[in-house]
């Protein structure tokens, strides 16, 4: 098939993006591949619970029982999160902390149902990462204004600027890379387990996909927007 | 220069093995904190909860390093940028 896209492993190894169908994009040759399968099955899923949960709330009762629970709970944990670490900062930030913290959270799991999960593709963390660094660059801008920005960067002298400024740049490609490549060495973990031992590989591996997909995809889901919201507060800290 | 395809493979393969090398820096760092925040709920068992999510957050942060490492080797290993 198509080489550019699939690469070669061992021939039962198989944790690679594939192509399913191409089409020409304004003379460009443009691939549909696995990976926007597998988000269009996790945005099925995210939607799908979020009508029902709309559903749930538009009839609430004043004794929450059963699916209404539950929905209440994951609204009060995802505020009570982003209230402990920004404040009073995190007012308008909670929509969006909730939003890439549900999505992040079902793309790592959805390497237990068979998919292959979203976030192990480079494509996909990147924009996350760099969404989190324009919100961080737009709100330095409007809460310390040019000038705090320009003496952020000369901090502490002048000439340390263009060291502050690669560390600027670094944020994005940091928190993408450290997502993608936690939920990349997962699913090869996963995939050589089941490509090498499928003799043998009988039940135990259960086990490993609860740590690989449910405990680390758990874990960094948590990192990930935790380093959001930090980098946030900072930007929106004006410094003396 | 020339090289033979299968001795640049054989070399990728030799630097995907010294690239995850780079494994145990973050390991070290993480015994580190995870041995820290063991003595940290020993003096303060009330505040279990708080100390590890602080050290989970600080580990997760440490890893990446390591996982350069990875990735380098991932890459070297199956995109095979050498022997194109």
């Amino acid at each position: 098939m198509n080489t550019g896209i699939m690469l070669s492993g061992a021939d039962n190894i198989d944790f690679m993006i594939h192509g399913v169908f191409s089409y020409s994009f304004f003379g460009h040759e443009v691939w549909i591949t696995t990976s926007h399968i597998c988000i269009l099955i996790v945005l099925i899923t995210i939607c799908t619970f979020m009508y029902l949960a709309g559903r749930a709330m538009k009839n609430a009762k004043e004794v929450p029982t059963g699916f209404q629970n539950v929905v209440e709970l994951i609204v009060e944990k995802l505020d009570g999160m982003v209230d402990s670490t920004m404040g009073a900062n995190g007012k308008n930030f909670k929509n969006y902390i909730g939003t890439i913290f549900i999505f992040i959270l079902f793309s790592n799991i959805s390497g237990l149902l068979g998919l292959r999960p979203p976030t192990a593709d480079y494509g996909v963390t990147l924009p996350l990462g760099l969404i989190t660094f324009t919100l961080v660059f737009i709100n330095k801008l409007r809460y310390q204004k040019v000038s705090g920005f320009i003496k952020g960067l000369c901090d502490p002298w002048p000439i340390w600027a263009p060291i502050n400024i690669i560390g600027d740049i670094a944020v994005p490609i940091s928190l993408s890379l450290r997502l993608f490549a936690n939920v990349l060495s997962g699913t090869v973990m996963m995939a050589l387990i089941y490509g090498l031992l499928s003799k043998i590989a009988i039940i135990w591996p259960a086990a490993l996909h609860v740590y690989f997909d449910l405990f680390s995809g758990a874990i960094q889901t948590y990192v990930f927007c935790m380093l959001t919201m930090t980098y946030l507060s900072d930007a929106m800290t004006v410094s003396e | 220069m020339e090289f033979n395809t299968n001795f640049v493979l054989g070399c990728s393969a030799i630097g995907a093995g010294l690239a995850v090398i780079a494994g145990i820096g973050p390991g070290v760092g993480q015994g580190i904190a995870a041995g820290h925040a063991a003595a940290a709920v020993g003096r303060n068992p009330g505040a279990k909860g708080d100390v590890t999510g602080t050290m989970l957050l600080g580990q997760a942060v440490a890893e990446t390093t390591g996982l350069y490492g990875l990735l380098v080797a991932m890459l070297l290993l199956f995109v095979k940028p050498l022997a194109k």
